[in-house]
């Protein structure tokens, strides 16, 4: 116990002498670093951060430190969470390498994959990007067509992805492809690593609902794809995509856990400020008590998530909780900003230009991309058939 | 805050959870209910009950308790939620044994802790005089007489009040209706003077009572004028302990209707393949498991007497209304015509629901109280 104490205190000391005074305000959505070749810096300070962090391993850090990841310990590891959310310190990188790629490397790659992309996921790089969806195959995942070809050392690669998440910005993409068509739609996928050098991949975006664009289609014309990128053996692509999945929907399912993060600002203090107070409470008593269910299922919510870790760590074998996280927890960010919209009355509705405050168009544009959080990963609809299936026990 | 059960904790659980299964199934409150039974719960019972244990939970070593504590006391109600077993554990295990411990003098406590942990006699809380929970309404007047007091009014949905052999009444001695301050509670022997019980016979089967007081000497029971300081304590422990007991009948609804979902089959297959049922079964299970998170977060928040106990009490009993609501009404819905049967039990389990989410506050009361105390 004395270690971790002490581990705590050199924490907090190295990043109170490290980490910016800038590094620690709120983060707007445009000063998120994912590191890559085309990584772009707002303020010097995001890439000095994420040099110091990465040289310490503490972008990546319960990684092993052979492939440049901290070495740290699951307490240890919360420790340093915790100390860097008291300070109010951003997460110096974020990315699919971090949060997918790389623990799917970890269990399923070579040593000689690992050693090539581990330790440039965790200095960020190069940013990777996620190839799994395709037009005709969106919960249907399994039914994906994008072909690959084994040709003496190479795969030929021809097909079409779609919500593929940054991919202009990104130096390799992670795919899955059909390597044989012949057998059952699970039996004949493959998990393959490709650059988007290659001349034959172009990534087009996508313009979404928030008038932004950070999805993209991605065309794969010819691609030539060294044998040695196929992560796993031939043909049983599916289970490691499934695991990888699993990765996604755990970040995903992180958003709900997440606002209570230092910065936020909950919707109760939204709705006192536009439609005022009487007596200390908001003045809207119909608002106030949308507002009380959405913090009540919130707070339920987190109680839950921590109750999973504490059994996890007394030792149970892991329950059935974390089936629904991914659910429980886009829904719930959805309801956050209905009721960020809903206080905001009037001022929800801006979409740019003057008459609104930054965080008012800000909120506006992250309402329209919550809606996201239940489509992507895997729908709501899909995480309960899972739970109806793998937890319920009820038949196909 | 501990959200996993000790060790002793689930050794509770687990004696609750095979004691009402063996001795205390759904039929045998049916069985009350169509015998009229005069108690409406079986003394015996409650006696093997108290020999267990339970009934101390809340008292203390020297008055022959345990002083085990919330949580514990919380798992046998789960338990008891299984088979909607009626008995006074609420009433007297918890409210009767809460507040004549945090509020009772030497005497009061030797004179009642010691029968009521051997089973021996009951208790009931006279708190309601309105049509839903409203703690602070209490019109009931306390008119000073010598030492001890007179007291006037009528209180209404008094659990297990027809059976109760002592009444905690909480009477007006100072202060409007409404006002926080100026709530007195008494102890009242049932029969005392001037004291009339009627017995209300429930929709759950459980039982309830009116009773009127006309000029009834009581004495005091704590605190003059500070009444409310004491019941919102008790009554956040009786909160999260009926969250507890709505908790286990809500899964024990749920685990009926999923076992329905895979043996009934229309259409040449089992109904529980449909995804329309599937996923309203997944939901289910979603708001079970964030409902058991915050009954546990609560009983464990009030055994360690935290700053968010009351807060955590609302977020218990608000989800559990919710959840156990949906599991009545879904579990009716899914049983079909069967499920609109008497001779089916399905139909208790909504029954009971209705019942318990007015009790001690329904989801609106506790939203706007969980508001309240964050602050907007």
């Amino acid at each position: 116990m004395t270690d971790l104490t002490a581990f705590r205190a050199q924490t907090h000391a190295w990043l109170e002498a490290n980490c910016p005074p800038v590094m620690r305000t709120w983060m707007p959505e445009d000063e998120q670093v994912a590191g890559g070749k085309r990584a772009e810096y707002v303020r010097p300070e995001q890439k000095i951060w994420l040099d110091r962090m990465a040289a310490k391993g503490w972008t990546a850090p319960t990684w092993p430190k052979k492939y440049g990841g901290g070495g740290l310990s699951g307490d240890e590891a919360l420790i340093l969470e915790e100390e860097m959310q008291d300070l109010g310190c951003r997460i110096p990188l974020r990315g699919m390498g971090l949060s997918m790629l790389g623990p799917t490397l970890l269990e399923y790659g070579t040593e000689e994959q690992r050693q090539t992309h581990i330790p440039k996921i965790v200095t960020g790089e190069i940013r990777w990007c996620q190839g799994y969806s395709e037009p005709g195959s969106g919960s249907d995942l399994a039914s994906l067509s994008t072909r690959a070809v084994l040709q003496g050392e190479h795969y030929l690669v021809n097909g079409h992805k779609i919500w593929t998440s940054n991919a202009h910005l990104s130096d390799w993409i992670f795919c899955l492809v059909r390597t044989d068509p012949t057998v059952k739609k699970h039996d004949g996928i493959s998990f393959l690593l490709i650059d988007m050098d290659d001349p034959g991949v172009r990534p087009r975006p996508i313009k979404l609902i928030s008038g932004k664009s950070v999805f993209c289609e991605t065309f794969f014309e010819n691609v030539q794809v060294p044998a040695s990128h196929l992560v796993g053996q031939l043909n049983k692509g599916w289970t490691i995509a499934k695991r990888l999945l699993e990765h996604e929907r755990k970040g995903i399912g992180g958003i709900g856990a997440r606002q209570a993060a230092k910065f936020e600002i909950p919707p109760e203090t939204v709705a006192k400020m536009h439609v005022g107070e009487v007596d200390g409470k908001i003045a809207e008593p119909i608002l106030r008590d949308h507002i009380a269910a959405y913090s009540m299922d919130a707070q339920a919510f987190q109680l839950t998530r921590r109750r999973a870790a504490e059994e996890a760590e007394s030792g149970a074998p892991p329950g059935p909780l974390s089936a629904m996280f991914k659910y429980y927890a886009t829904e719930l960010n959805k309801r956050r900003y209905e009721m960020l919209l809903e206080g905001e009355g009037f001022q929800g509705l801006g979409w740019e230009g003057e008459g609104f405050s930054d965080d008012e168009l800000r909120f506006t544009r992250e309402w329209l991309r919550s809606k996201a959080n239940s489509i992507e990963g895997g729908t709501s609809e899909i995480q309960l058939n899972i739970i109806a299936k793998r937890v319920l026990g009820l038949p196909d | 805050m501990a959200l996993i059960l000790s060790e002793d904790a689930i050794m509770v659980r687990d004696t609750a959870l095979d004691f009402f299964r063996e001795r205390s199934p759904i039929t045998a409150l049916r069985k009350l209910r169509d015998d009229n039974d005069p108690d409406g719960f079986s003394r015996s019972l409650w006696r093997q009950m108290a020999e267990l244990g339970w009934t101390g939970f809340l008292v203390a070593e020297d008055q022959g308790g345990s002083g085990f504590g919330v949580t514990g006391l919380g798992q046998v109600m789960e338990a008891a939620g299984r088979t909607l077993a009626a008995t006074p554990l609420l009433s007297t295990g918890l409210l009767g044994a809460s507040l004549l411990d945090l509020a009772g003098s030497a005497e009061q406590k030797d004179e009642h802790l010691p029968p009521l942990v051997a089973g021996e006699r009951l208790f009931a809380l006279a708190l309601e005089e309105t049509s839903r929970h409203a703690p602070y309404r209490i019109a009931t007047t306390a008119v000073a007489d010598g030492t001890s007091y007179r007291l006037s009014g009528n209180k209404r949905f008094v659990l297990d009040g027809h059976v109760a052999d002592v009444l905690i009444v909480a009477a007006r001695t100072s202060g409007a209706v409404g006002d926080r301050d100026g709530i007195t509670l008494f102890l009242v022997p049932a029969d005392a003077p001037g004291v009339s019980r009627t017995r209300t016979i429930m929709v759950d089967s459980r039982n309830a009572a009116i009773i009127r007081l006309d000029n009834t000497p009581a004495t005091v029971l704590g605190r003059i004028g500070g009444g409310a300081d004491v019941l919102d304590v008790v009554l956040d422990r009786a909160r999260a302990c009926l969250a507890a007991e709505m908790l286990g009948s809500s899964a024990e609804a749920f685990d009926r209707t999923l076992q329905y979902l895979k043996d009934r089959k229309q259409f040449g297959v089992q109904i529980g393949s449909f995804q329309a049922l599937k996923h309203r079964a997944a939901q289910m299970f979603c708001e079970i498991e964030v409902t058991r998170s915050s009954v546990l977060a609560a009983l464990s928040a009030l055994d360690e007497q935290a700053n968010d106990a009351a807060a955590l009490a609302s977020l218990a009993k608000a989800k559990a209304n919710d959840t156990i609501f949906l599991c009545g009404n879904e579990g009716v819905q899914i049983h079909g015509g069967i499920g609109m049967t008497d001779e089916h039990e399905i139909g208790f389990f909504m029954k009971r629901a209705r019942v318990a989410q007015a009790t001690f506050g329904d989801a609106a009361f506790h939203r706007d109280r969980y508001a309240g105390l964050m602050g907007y």
